[in-house]
């Protein structure tokens, strides 16, 4: 029987080359999604295989990798995916945003700000923002090229009619260096001002739709909305039961079943490092409640 | 008290061992081999070689063992492995005219030559469960031998130019290639069929059905469906000529469909086509009359049914992309959740608020 | 004919024609429409007259022929020679296209002000209460209340929704506009209602139409001129009053003869 033997970072060179043509190319046109021969991973598509392809591509023996879900690096999937890495690449591994080269996330950009030796890797399930409006492909593809855009602005009009509000509460879509319309990937709309001028290269991938694009660093990115209505930067009101911030996105954790609740930071490492700063560690803020 | 829950990775590593706790069963039961799984349970065997899109019969095997019967996740696997190997090349194409036929059969025609073939069937069992199957040491196996080349119908019938010529093909024309370029659309029918392979059964069956109750309806006459043997064939760069490489087996399904012409060619009957891995009738027969009904843009024909919508089907007809992200459901959305459970309680607070409001309103209007 | 009839014409049809391998579907079809005319095609089933509406509205190409539209900076040019961007981008706003079933021609899953205000998205308005007052204005223009602005337009009445088709497609001002059977399926008197609003509507906009139907009486009561078609040949052309009322051809003097007298 064959015995497979396992390139550093489980693709073969041939296959990392080709992502990075396509990487490359999705930084020189901003928002743009670039198709690219997603490869059969030994995670189910839908899991992250875009995100591992693109930093399986990246990384190199001197790279420290942090790998989040949902902000935290202890959550199942984030574990899985940290050691995958362990297993086929033998780097080190960080909860450490600071510390961290790359840094590959589902669902959330990390509070602290990024620099320039970084790169941010999103997991993306379906890269295309039209999609729900024009299931066709062709068709998008067509509204991409003439940059008609007028169907996006469509479902944010009739958000405001039907609620009052803009409806969308997570991948909330962008325009990017004020081009491509862009699905920011199921971060929630509280993220989306991060991905404006950030200084680290933000890469997206999508495995299953097989397509990649990136944000340069330090490119403008606007969040769609109407000169009367315009974008609202979503936050639950309340602090972190640990370290009492009041400007990070908050979880809701259930703690009885009579309607207890308690906030805590999504981002499990920006509220770890203020905790063990301000020495908190055994005091418990009283949690506040969200009115 | 709630503390930050840790441990997510002694949990997944609980789990496994769970999971191969159960895979080994009973332990004072017998391991099942994997040569009983390919001898045995052989058409569970070609299925995975198919859509897992590999052909390697132990690993098929090793793969159902490891997935614990569900043959979608033996799939994965398998195709897994596959984007791990190395390619080398391309091969011949096959000449499934020169197969080691073992079943040969054609609803075309009542009898032709090389005559049908029903080779191991169970088309004409009837469908009681043998109770004889219980137990072990059931009847001696016979051991059939393979036919030889038998002519294929579609030549027959192309002879006459009763059917249209198997689209040309320029030689120098590179077939493409779906594992190493992304599918664009529209699709030509190389990459159709491609996908097609590799497409799930169960979805692939139904759309099938589904032109023959009328969606889409092609008229299909199955023209011909053969089992066996062929030679796989490969032209080494080093030697310039064409050396067997071994003997696989296919099912290929020939459907004849509506007859059609145009201002400068007579009508001729229309092809369907399918092949798989194994003994996999049910697969072929499906992919042929899905392949049929998506030539319909190409054949001037109005696109209206699922089975004619090229997007639709070549976007979902693979399992594994299916399943993935079917099961993501799965893993954690709860920053999302709570994205949206921030509005709604907004609209609803609002809801309320403009409620009391009216009330209130209607209170001072009294 | 309005008084402000430009020199040139809006839209020329050179020796349009058609074919679906042996069958035809128009053959050699032109005229020279101009601002402010309204032209109808008549003719029965069979006759040409929605091939040549697909053929004018570029969704299909023409075995033989050309079709020439003055742009908005006066330089007439061959459609078939316009980039898919140019071409989409006069759809959206130089031209409507009034379809016979209005699900065709709407959105029927977004709400009547999405529907009339999505041409004005597309060309870049971003401030929503404009948007919104831009629908109701035009909501009010084709007699539909505007309180049902974010109704769905499942819920109006076929009528509703023709009048709602039209709103829609005339919010960018457009210059030409083609019409398919566009009171077909209709009751008689929401015909009557919806042709006196299109009839009033393109004369005060000083729209340029070409109206496919099957109905002397609509070409009769909005048109202009009139072309008559049949299997795809043009049988009699002219001014409307002339042909119907002194018809040369002997299949137009058939259809004349047929219908009822007003």
């Amino acid at each position: 029987m064959n015995a497979p033997v396992y390139n550093f970072a489980y693709l073969d060179e041939q296959t990392k080359r080709m992502i990075r043509r396509a990487i490359l190319k999705a930084v020189a046109i901003p928002g743009y999604q670039v198709p690219f021969a997603s490869r059969e991973m030994p995670m189910p598509y839908g899991w992250g295989t875009g995100g591992v392809q693109v930093t399986a591509s990246i990384l190199g023996p001197d790279d420290v990798l942090k790998v989040i879900d949902q902000g935290s690096d202890d959550t199942t999937n984030a574990v899985s995916i940290r050691n995958f890495f362990i297993k086929t690449a033998g780097v080190r591994t960080t909860t450490s945003t600071g510390e961290a080269t790359v840094i590959q996330t589902r669902h959330r950009i990390p509070e602290a700000a990024l620099g320039e030796h970084q790169i941010l890797v999103f997991q993306v399930p379906i890269p295309e923002p039209l999609r729900f409006l024009e299931p066709r492909e062709t068709e998008t593809r067509r509204m991409h090229a003439l940059a008609d855009y007028g169907l996006m602005h469509v479902k944010l009009y009739e958000d405001i009619a039907r609620h009052g509000h803009i409806a969308t509460t997570y991948a909330y879509p962008v325009k990017v260096d004020s081009r491509y319309v862009m699905d920011p990937s199921p971060t929630p709309k509280f993220d989306n001002p991060k991905m404006s001028n950030c200084a680290a290269l933000q890469l997206f991938g999508a495995g299953r739709e097989k397509r990649v694009y990136a944000i340069p660093p330090h490119t403008g990115v606007e969040s769609l909305d109407f000169e009367d209505h315009p974008f609202e930067r979503y936050r639950l009101d309340g602090t972190c039961a640990f370290c009492g911030a009041n400007d990070s996105f908050l979880d809701e954790v259930i703690t009885d079943d009579r309607g207890g609740r308690m906030f805590v930071c999504s981002d499990t490492d920006y509220c770890e490092t203020r905790r063990s700063q301000s020495g908190a560690a055994e005091t418990m803020a009283e949690a506040s409640v969200p009115r | 008290m709630y503390v930050a829950a840790k441990g997510g990775e002694k949990a997944i590593e609980n789990a496994h061992r769970l999971l191969a706790h159960e895979r080994r069963g009973d332990p004072s039961v017998p391991e099942l081999s994997l040569e009983q799984i390919m001898g045995q349970l052989r058409l569970a065997v070609d299925r995975v070689m198919c859509e897992g899109s590999l052909y390697d019969r132990e690993l098929a095997a090793l793969a159902i063992k490891q997935a614990c019967g569900d043959l979608i996740e033996a799939i994965f696997l398998l195709r897994a492995f596959r984007a791990t190997l190395l390619r080398f090349g391309a091969s011949e194409p096959l000449d499934t005219g020169e197969m080691a036929v073992r079943r040969r059969i054609s609803a075309a025609f009542k009898d032709l030559p090389g005559g049908q073939v029903l080779g191991p069937t169970f088309d004409y069992t009837h469908r009681l469960l043998d109770p004889t199957l219980q137990g072990a040491g059931a009847s001696e196996p016979e051991c059939a031998e393979p036919i030889g080349a038998m002519p294929r119908v579609t030549d027959i019938l192309a002879a006459e130019g009763l059917i249209e010529p198997s689209p040309r093909t320029r030689p120098d024309d590179r077939v493409g290639d779906l594992t190493q370029d992304p599918l664009n659309f529209p699709a030509d029918r190389d990459l159709r069929l491609q996908n097609l392979a590799r497409g799930d059964e169960g979805f692939l069956l139904a759309l099938g059905y589904s032109t023959q109750r009328g969606y889409g309806r092609t008229h299909p006459f199955a023209g011909e469906i053969r089992l066996g043997e062929v030679e796989v064939e490969f032209v080494p760069q080093e030697l310039g000529f064409s050396v067997p490489l071994g003997e696989i087996t296919v099912t290929e399904c020939q459907m004849i469909n509506q007859f059609r012409g145009s201002a400068t060619e007579p009508p001729r009957f229309t092809r369907g086509y399918g092949l798989a891995f194994g003994h996999s009738e049910r697969k072929s027969m499906a992919m042929a009359l899905v392949d049929r009904a998506l030539r319909a843009r190409e054949l001037g024909e109005e696109v209206k049914a699922p089975a004619q919508d090229e997007e639709f089907v070549l976007s979902h007809a693979d399992n594994v992309q299916a399943t993935g992200f079917v099961e993501h459901l799965k893993l954690p959305h709860h920053v999302d959740f709570q994205a949206e459970l921030g509005l709604l309680r907004r609209l609803r607070s609002e809801f309320e608020q403009e409620r009391a409001g009216a009330s209130s309103l209607q209170e001072a209007a009294e | 004919m309005t008084d402000t009839l430009q020199e040139e014409p809006l839209l020329i049809a050179e020796g349009l024609s058609k074919s679906y391998g042996r069958q035809l579907g128009c053959r050699d079809v032109s005229f020279e429409l101009y601002e402010g005319e309204v032209m109808a095609v008549v003719g029965e089933s069979g006759s040409g007259k929605t091939t040549l509406l697909n053929l004018l509205s570029t969704q299909i190409a023409p075995t033989a022929g050309r079709v020439l539209y003055r742009m908005r900076d006066g330089v007439t040019r061959d459609l078939a020679a316009l980039g898919e961007a140019e071409r989409r981008l006069l759809a959206r706003t130089d031209w409507g296209f009034v379809h016979q079933d209005p699900a065709m021609g709407l959105r029927m899953g977004v709400s009547a002000g999405a529907n009339v205000g999505e041409r004005l998205m597309a060309v870049g308005w971003r401030h929503y209460g404009r948007i919104r007052g831009s629908a109701t204005n035009w909501l009010h223009r084709v007699e539909i209340d505007p309180a049902r602005i974010d109704d769905m337009p499942v819920t109006y009445s076929g009528g509703m929704r023709q009048r709602l088709q039209v709103a829609r497609n005339l919010v960018t001002q457009p210059r030409l506009i083609l019409m398919d059977e566009p009171t077909g399926g209709l009751d008689v008197s929401v015909q009557a209602r919806l042709l006196d609003l299109l009839r009033g509507l393109t004369a005060d906009l000083k729209l340029s139409v070409v109206l496919v139907t099957h109905d002397l009486a609509v070409a009769r009561l909005l048109s202009h001129r009139i072309t008559v078609m049949r299997q795809g040949e043009v049988i009699e052309a002219g001014l409307t009053d002339r042909v119907l009322d002194d018809p040369q051809e002997p299949y137009t003097q058939l259809l004349v003869a047929s219908i009822l007298p007003p």
